[in-house]
């Protein structure tokens, strides 16, 4: 194992990161803000609690998914697609570390920087609404299994891209509608049941959800099933990656 | 001697169906500069991002310091540092973060008196601070062979390591390469600029259409092939030559005040002699006189010209 190897990536994708404190940190903590500030202070104060929880606590799993999915890809995506479109990628194709260790270091760095992220967002909800955590642990471990299999997510897409819109295609058209149909601001029972079962086809139902019932002991569907799509997506994903080394997809001529 | 580089049989054939290589085999030795020469599109790159792993090969096998280079690829590419052609940095990044970069990748512990030693060697220690955009592109260019180096391979990869750099630089750059030989590194090179590798070289390979078209040791070579010349600077001109000088491969230059001797320089006599005294016998009086041998640039061009014939021939 090239442990050295794994490191210098994680260090360098880390580092981009310091480099660009304010997009990278600061936006998606105060785009979040502003969430609270519109949907948990300003139109939550008008709403009644959702299964025994104010709007503004309900809304807050749904918005750290939010920036935790969207972070998770960008990060993931932009570190693997910047080294492409540079040139650099040689030097890590010439380099003697396997595709686990390069991954390692990729999607090692993009989950970091979210779960900081979705731990900034929590420590930032606490200035607008009173929350409390019924499973921490479970709150944690979904925290960081979706910020590594979105970061894998992320990882492919930035393979796949060959240019900047391609990068951004997917988070803007694909995952951001996903996200807010998703639960995010809203429990799905609320929905009329056609829409509720049209809703259970999408992924991210099952993450929100997940995260909620760690915070809560609520959830739109078991929990069980929530942590069984989160692996499932994570299997794709690593199997998924796995094809692009083994073939070279994109990556190796 | 174990070849250092040990190229089997090595094809490419692109998704689109283009064939870049065409089953080379090539032997690097140990501790020598070889210079592979080609035209655009040659095969050159190909081959060796081949052997450094950034191309797949259709087909055949390369051993580097006897390491299967797929098989056995931690140990292989261990060994090897490559600088590409193109100057691809991280344009954000400071000269010591990236040439520390480099030597993690490659699985090597930190060692920053390392690092120093080889930014001091090429004049980029003052600038170990600098963001790699601040740098011309004379300096971008040694910071691609400091991270080429970092990680203390033994077998060195310059794909056109002086393009676009001024001559003082390329001088540099050329002790540097003089200097890492001796310290006991395997160089191979490939460049667009002949007089670099009838400088340096110890070997040169002649790559066209994806073929290896000649190996050879570069004074056997320019030995070999290699033509000498003979300017006979005349008092007077001279319209035509004398049937006397017929067996002579003579031609006349500069309006007849000149007359060009072409001979071998491997025959036992070059004729010199017996043309002097011909000369003499016909009343033609000479001033002066140069000898003149061919470059390896007349010798390179000539042997791609000939393959190119050759090819469209077969």
């Amino acid at each position: 194992m090239n442990i050295y190897g794994i490191r210098a990536i994680y260090k360098f994708e880390m580092a981009r990161t310091a480099r660009t404190l304010m997009q990278s940190i600061a936006w998606p903590v105060i785009s979040t803000c502003l969430y609270f500030i519109v949907f948990g202070t300003a139109i939550g104060s008008r709403l009644g609690d959702i299964e025994g929880v104010s709007y503004g606590a309900f809304i807050i799993p749904g918005l750290i998914m939010l920036s935790l999915l969207s972070e998770s890809i960008s990060n993931a995506s932009f570190g693997i697609f910047f080294p492409k479109f540079s040139g650099t990628i040689y030097e890590v194709l010439s380099a003697p570390v396997s595709a686990f260790e390069i991954v390692a270091g990729y999607v090692g760095a993009a989950a970091t920087k979210s779960v900081i992220i979705g731990l900034l967002i929590l420590i930032t909800a606490r200035f607008f609404v009173d929350y409390e955590i019924a499973h921490p642990f479970w709150m944690f471990g979904f925290l960081v299994l979706t910020a590594i299999t979105f970061s894998m997510f992320g990882f492919i897409i930035g393979v796949w891209a060959d240019d900047f819109q391609k990068l951004q295609i997917i988070p803007l058209m694909v995952i951001t509608p996903l996200t807010f149909l998703g639960g995010a601001f809203y429990s799905i029972n609320m929905l009329p049941e056609f829409w509720q079962k049209v809703t259970l086809f999408n992924p991210v139902v099952y993450l929100i959800s997940g995260f909620r019932w760690a915070f809560y002991g609520v959830a739109d569907v078991n929990v069980g099933i929530s942590l069984a799509m989160t692996i499932l997506f994570l299997l794709i994903c690593m199997t998924s990656i796995w094809w692009i080394f083994r073939t070279g997809y994109k990556i190796r001529t | 001697m174990q070849p250092i580089i040990s190229v089997q049989n090595i094809g490419k054939t692109y998704a689109g169906g283009f064939t870049a290589l065409k089953s080379v085999d090539l032997e690097i030795n140990p501790g020598e500069i070889f210079a592979l020469l080609g035209p655009n599109g040659a095969g050159k790159t190909t081959l060796i991002s081949i052997i450094c792993g950034i191309v797949n090969p259709t087909s055949g096998t390369v051993l580097a310091d006897g390491h299967n280079i797929q098989r056995e690829f931690r140990a292989a590419r261990s060994k090897i540092g490559l600088v590409p052609q193109e100057l691809s940095t991280d344009s954000f990044e400071s000269v010591w973060a990236t040439v520390n970069f480099s030597r993690g990748l490659f699985g090597k512990a930190p060692n920053p008196e390392y690092i120093e030693k080889i930014l001091r060697q090429l004049s980029l220690w003052e600038k170990k601070d600098s963001r790699i955009m601040a740098l011309s592109g004379g300096m971008k260019r040694r910071v691609m062979i400091a991270k080429a180096l970092s990680h203390e391979p033994t077998i060195l990869f310059l794909d056109e390591p002086t393009a676009g750099v001024d001559v003082e630089l390329r001088r540099d750059m050329w002790e540097m390469v003089r200097g890492l030989r001796e310290s006991g590194v395997t160089i191979i090179l490939t460049t667009h600029y002949i007089e670099e590798a009838e400088e340096m070289a110890d070997r040169i390979g002649v790559i066209n259409h994806g073929q290896l078209v000649l190996v050879e040791e570069k004074n056997t070579l320019m030995h070999k092939l290699g033509k000498k010349q003979l300017a006979i600077q005349l008092q007077s001109p001279v319209q035509s030559l004398p049937e006397a000088l017929s067996a002579f491969d003579l031609e006349v230059a500069d309006e007849g005040n000149q007359l060009i001797y072409t001979f071998d320089t491997q025959r036992e006599h070059t004729g010199i002699a017996e043309l002097l005294r011909h000369l003499d016998q016909q009343g033609i009086e000479f001033k002066d006189l140069h000898s003149s041998e061919s470059s390896l640039e007349e010798i390179f061009v000539n042997l791609v010209h000939q393959n190119q014939t050759e090819q469209q021939a077969g």
